[in-house]
């Protein structure tokens, strides 16, 4: 198939970046969309000119590299799927493909479609660590968890952190992202003593790093490659008022279960 | 640990006052449309309505200082959210496609601002009694002054546009507002977004029938 792709050229954070028309030719139907880009690239670089930088690192949808904007819609058309996990069938051959990448003031540019991301490490370090006893191997058993908890703290921690849920919010809100964070330790026995502490920290630092607030457009359940739900949002609202309203003034480590 | 002014300063504790006074507004929404269901039995009906409302000068002094601390915390932090979610995206998209987005969520920040603009007009038509509209204004006739305003063909369509985007502005507040005080679960969710469409629908549609009924001179000929 051929495709003519509409990119979005950026040299550095500090240049204006522009949109390129590249012409796609022979795309194999089969191709992901990043090998896609390879082959771009690599024609690219053999006729002398740059080759298009994007981030990428598992290429199988587990570790969060990956994502551009394609069409308007981060990661592209198909639902629950990341960029790289995305194939060229859903695309019609002579398409025009716009290729942008994730915009808010928190992840800037680095070059082309790559963008600095660290502002999710500072929010993730600011969570800090879980209190857990190191040494021999704990008791089968000695640590409850119920289905629905372990449940919904296994679909908090899919978040793979690849940053859609911003890059598709009207106001490049994080909360999602900050949502299925906070819960996803926040619902287990084990993340349960610093759960106030550590809601506190991360919408602190969430709120530092400049991101916008949720107002309910749920376009980033929409396109979060792994569905996580907007539920974690409302836990998120839940756990903050909870923590500043409810949570008594001390230091607390004997708050488990 | 964050203390209260922290909190309100975060962006989650933003929009809990933002949520905690649309529940005083939407509460208001719903004793007016009460008021004005009564214009439709008559004069008699809504003029007394008006007079047991001014029984007590310090009982409806609360109330309206309860109104305008709402409107004021609700404005100001719809305000600064906005600014905050501007600077959050300095770059926009060249191409840009919603999902889910819905038309009432999508215009929050057009329809709150008429609604503003509404409330002034409104308070200075039948409250502070304004040459706004065409004709006499009679203090204390409350009947009249909606029947006089109402026969006015673009001030009963001002009014009725008004409670339109008034429905449109509550389609989505009302269920924002229960995920922004942390409600939002998926067992729920059915419910609250139902509550929400059949409380707009309602709020609109009451508001709306003493304006249309007069327009369509249904009512006072
Ligand atoms: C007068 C000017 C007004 C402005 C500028 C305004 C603006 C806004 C904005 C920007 C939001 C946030 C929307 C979102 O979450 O997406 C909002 C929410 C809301 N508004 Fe208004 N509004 C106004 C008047 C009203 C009135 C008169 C009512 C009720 C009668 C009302 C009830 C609500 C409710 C219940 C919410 C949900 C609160 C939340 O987000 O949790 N608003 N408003
Ligand atoms: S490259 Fe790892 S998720 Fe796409």
């Amino acid at each position: 198939m051929n495709l003519v792709l509409m990119v979005w050229r950026q040299e550095n954070a500090r240049t204006v970046g522009h949109m390129q028309r590249i012409e796609a030719k022979d795309i194999s139907p089969d191709m992901s969309f990043l090998e896609m880009l390879d082959v771009v690239n690599q024609r690219l670089t053999v006729a002398g000119q740059s080759p298009i930088t994007f981030d990428h690192d598992c290429r199988e949808g587990i570790c969060g590299s990956c994502g551009v904007v394609i069409n308007g819609v981060p990661h592209g058309p198909q639902p629950g799927t990341t960029t790289c996990q995305l194939h060229m069938r859903h695309f019609r051959d002579g398409q025009v493909v716009v290729i942008e990448p994730f915009r808010a003031r928190a992840f800037p540019v680095i070059r082309d479609l790559m963008i600095d991301r660290s502002a999710f490490d500072r929010v993730i370090a600011a969570g800090g660590f879980i209190t857990s006893p190191t040494g021999s191997a704990p008791d089968g058993n000695a640590m409850l968890v119920s289905k629905g908890a372990a449940d919904a703290a296994m679909d908090a921690a899919a978040c793979i952190g690849c940053g859609a849920c911003v890059a598709a919010c009207p106001n490049a809100s994080a909360m999602l992202f900050v949502g299925a964070k906070v819960s996803h330790l926040g619902l287990l026995p084990q993340g349960r003593p610093e759960r106030w502490s550590r809601v506190h920290a991360m919408v602190a630092a969430m709120d530092a790093e400049g991101f916008g607030g949720c107002t309910n457009y749920l376009e980033c359940t929409a396109v979060c490659p792994k569905n996580v739900s907007p539920d974690f949002i409302g836990r998120l609202n839940r756990d903050l008022i909870g923590a500043v309203f409810l949570a008594r003034p001390r230091v607390a480590s004997t708050e488990a279960g | 640990m964050f203390g209260l002014i922290p909190f309100f300063r975060s962006t989650i504790g933003k929009k809990v006052l933002m949520a905690v006074s649309g529940v005083l507004l939407f509460a208001f929404c719903v004793e007016h449309v009460t008021g004005a269901l009564l214009f439709l039995k008559g004069p008699g009906a809504i003029n007394g309505y008006g007079r047991l409302l001014h029984y007590s000068a310090a009982l409806i002094w609360f109330f309206r200082a309860g109104l305008i601390v709402a409107a004021v915390v609700h404005v100001t932090f719809a305000t600064l959210l906005y600014f905050q979610e501007l600077a959050a995206r300095p770059v926009g998209y060249r191409n840009r496609r919603y999902l889910r987005a819905s038309y009432a969520a999508r215009t929050m920040k057009y329809s709150g601002p008429f609604l503003l603009a509404f409330v002034i007009f409104h308070l200075a038509h039948l409250t502070w009694g304004y040459n706004v509209v065409p004709g006499p204004f009679i203090a204390g006739d409350i009947y009249a002054n909606m029947l006089n305003g109402f026969r006015t063909g673009w001030v009963a369509l001002v009014y009725v546009g008004a409670v339109s985007l008034l429905g449109l502005h509550l389609l989505h507040g009302t269920h924002s507002m229960f995920e922004s005080l942390g409600l939002r679960h998926r067992r729920v969710e059915s419910l609250l977004f139902g509550f929400a469409r059949v409380a707009a629908l309602a709020i609109s549609v009451g508001l709306a029938l003493a304006p249309a009924a007069v327009f369509l001179r249904m009512i006072g000929g």
